[in-house]
C-alpha cells in the first residue's frame, strides 16, 4: 500500500487517531508520519520498538523455533508485532525479551506492588518496605506526627506478617 | 490588573486540568487479547464484569457494564472524548466491554492492549488521591480474577513497554505560554530522558490542540508507583513554575492581548465555529483567565466546555446525528450560554 500523504513511498505506519469527532485511520510512509508528529509508534514511550524487535529478528528469531506452550507464539511472532502472546511467553523467551525490555525501562527487576499471586507474606514485606521509604522521607521533612503515624502501621503490619508465619 | 490569583503551589489549576492513573492488567490463565477470538474475548468481559459487578466493594453497584459493539459511532467517539476511553478502544469494538462508575470517574477497559485497563481520572491535581482509589480498585479486582505476575517482571502486559508496575500516571496541563514561546520542543526532549513524556491531548500521536498536553511517566519497570509519581509530580512543579513565568512575561505583550480579547469576542458573538477554532478559542479564553485578565469566569466552565463542543459528544448530548454546520452553530450557542451564565463583574473595563 502507498503512504496517503505522499502517494509515493511504501505506508509503513498505521495510525487511528480521532478527527472532528470521528475515528480515522492512515497508512503513512515512515517520512510522513514522522513530518505528521507520528514518530514514535509506541507514542508513550518515545522508542521505536517495533525497530528493536527488529533488529532481534535478523539475529535470533530465525533460528529461533521454539513455541510457547500456551499460546502457540513463536518468538518470531512477538518480534513482528510488538505484542507478546501470553504471560507464559515472558518464560519462554525469556533470553529473548530481555535485552530490550533492558533498553526500554533502563532496568530488569520489579519494584512496587506485588500481586495477590506474590502470597501475603511477600506482599506484607513489601508493604513494610513502602513504609519505611515514607518513614524515612517524612522524617526527613521534619514531619513527626504524621511519622509517627507511620511507625505504628509499620509494627501492626510486622506483627501480622510474624501471625502469618506462625499460622504456616 | 488584579493581584495575581495563581502563584502558590496549594492552588494550580490554572495550569493542571486533570489528574489520571491506569493500570494494565491480565488474567494469568488467558492469552493476551492480541491471540483471542472475539468468543474468548467475551468470555472475559464477562468474568470481569461479574467481578466488578458483584465484587464486595461499596462502589460495585455503582458500576454500569457497556457492550461496546451495541454503540452508536457518535456514543463511542463521545466515551473518547470525555477520556474515558482510548481511540485503541473504539477502533474495533467486538468483544470489548467497558465498565463506568456512574460519576464518570472510573473506568474499566476489557480486551484493549490489555485485559484489563482500570482508569481512574480526578479534575485538578490529585495523584495521592487518584493513585488510592485505582490501587483499592486493584487490589479487589486482583483478589477475585487473578492476574499474570512475575517475581521479577511485575505484572504481565501485551506491550513490554508497559511491565512492571503496569502504571501510567498522567497530568492533563494547559500549557499556552510555553507553547506561545516555542518552548514545547525543547522540554520534550529533556523530559524523555527523566524517563517522562509529554504528548497531546489524546495521547498517542494527538496534535496538542488548544495547548493541552498530558504529562506522563514512561518507565514502568523497576521504579515503584510511588516513586513514579514523586517524579511526575516533581517535574509538573517545575513545569507549573515555568509556564506561570512565561504567562507573566507574554501577558505584557499587546499582540497576546489582542488575541485574549478578540477571542474574549469571538466566543460570545460568534455564530458559527468549528471545534478546532473552538478549542483554539478556549484556550486563548483560559489563557486570559490564568493571567488574571478575566476574574469572574470559571476554570472549570472552560474546563468542561472543552469537552462538551466535541462533535461527537456535542450530537449525544443532544441526542441525534446532525450536519458538521449544524454542530458549529450549536456549538456557538453552547458556549455563548456557558459564558453568559458566569457572573458578569462589575468591574469589567474591557478599555483597558
Amino acid at each position: 500500500m502507498l503512504c496517503q500523504s505522499c502517494e509515493k513511498k511504501q505506508a509503513t505506519t498505521h495510525i487511528k487517531t480521532i478527527l472532528n469527532g470521528e475515528l480515522k485511520e492512515f497508512n503513512l510512509c515512515h517520512e510522513c508520519a514522522q513530518k505528521l508528529g507520528y514518530g514514535s509508534f509506541f507514542g508513550n514511550i518515545g522508542l521505536d520498538l517495533n525497530k528493536l524487535f527488529g533488529s532481534f529478528m535478523l539475529g535470533s528469531s530465525e533460528k529461533n523455533t521454539k513455541l510457547c506452550k500456551c499460546c502457540g507464539s513463536s518468538f518470531s511472532d512477538i518480534a513482528k508485532s510488538g505484542q507478546v502472546g501470553c504471560a507464559a511467553c515472558y518464560d519462554t523467551f525469556f533470553d529473548e525479551l530481555m535485552p530490550s525490555i533492558q533498553r526500554i525501562h533502563g532496568r530488569t527487576t520489579h519494584i512496587g506492588k506485588l500481586a495477590h499471586s506474590a502470597g501475603t507474606e511477600a506482599r506484607i514485606k513489601n508493604e513494610i518496605m513502602k513504609y519505611k521509604n515514607e518513614l524515612e522521607a517524612a522524617v526527613k521533612a521534619q514531619e513527626f506526627e504524621r511519622a509517627a503515624e507511620i511507625r505504628d502501621r509499620i509494627k501492626e503490619l510486622e506483627k501480622g506478617a510474624a501471625q502469618n508465619i506462625d499460622n504456616k | 490588573m488584579s493581584e495575581k490569583k495563581y502563584n502558590s503551589l496549594k492552588d494550580v489549576s490554572d495550569v493542571i486540568i486533570s489528574t489520571r492513573i491506569r493500570f494494565a492488567r491480565n488474567l494469568r490463565e488467558f492469552p493476551f487479547p492480541c491471540r483471542l477470538s472475539i468468543d474468548k474475548k467475551c468470555k472475559i468481559a464477562g468474568i470481569v464484569k461479574d467481578a466488578v459487578l458483584n465484587g464486595n466493594s461499596a462502589i460495585s453497584d455503582r458500576f454500569q457494564y457497556i457492550q461496546m459493539s451495541e454503540l452508536t459511532q457518535e456514543e463511542a467517539v463521545s466515551l473518547v472524548e470525555r477520556h474515558l476511553v482510548s481511540p485503541e478502544f473504539i477502533s474495533d469494538r467486538q468483544g470489548r466491554g467497558l465498565l463506568l462508575l456512574d460519576n464518570e470517574s472510573v473506568s474499566i477497559m476489557i480486551n484493549e492492549e490489555d485485559h484489563i485497563r482500570i482508569q481512574v481520572i480526578k479534575s485538578d491535581m490529585d495523584l495521592d488521591g487518584t493513585y488510592s482509589l485505582a490501587d483499592k480498585i486493584d487490589t479487589l479486582l486482583d483478589e477475585q480474577l487473578n492476574f499474570a505476575f512475575n517475581d521479577n517482571l511485575g505484572y504481565l502486559t501485551q506491550c513490554p513497554t508497559n511491565i512492571g508496575t503496569g502504571m501510567r500516571a498522567s497530568l492533563m496541563m494547559h500549557l499556552p505560554a510555553l507553547k506561545e514561546n516555542g518552548a514545547m520542543g525543547k522540554i520534550s526532549a529533556s523530559l524523555a530522558k527523566l524517563g517522562l513524556t509529554l504528548r497531546g491531548m489524546y495521547g498517542e500521536g494527538t496534535e496538542p490542540g488548544g495547548a493541552i498536553y498530558q504529562l506522563s511517566n514512561q518507565v514502568t519497570l523497576g521504579i515503584s508507583e510511588q516513586e513514579a509519581i514523586k517524579n511526575l509530580r516533581d517535574i509538573a512543579v517545575q513545569l507549573i513554575t515555568q509556564e506561570r513565568e512565561a504567562r507573566d512575561s507574554l501577558i505584557k505583550n499587546i499582540n497576546i492581548q489582542d488575541r485574549i480579547y478578540r477571542s474574549y469576542g469571538i466566543l460570545h458573538y460568534a455564530k458559527l465555529m468549528n471545534n478546532k477554532e473552538c478549542t483554539e478559542l478556549l484556550s486563548n479564553l483560559r489563557f486570559g483567565v490564568e493571567a488574571g485578565i478575566f476574574e469572574n469566569i470559571d476554570l472549570s466552565t472552560i474546563n468542561r466546555l472543552f469537552i462538551e463542543i466535541q462533535p461527537a459528544t456535542l450530537m449525544k448530548n443532544i441526542g441525534k446525528k446532525i450536519s458538521p454546520l449544524e454542530r458549529d452553530s450549536i456549538r456557538s450557542e453552547l458556549v455563548r450560554t456557558a459564558l453568559l451564565q458566569q457572573k458578569i463583574p462589575a468591574n469589567r473595563r474591557l478599555e483597558n
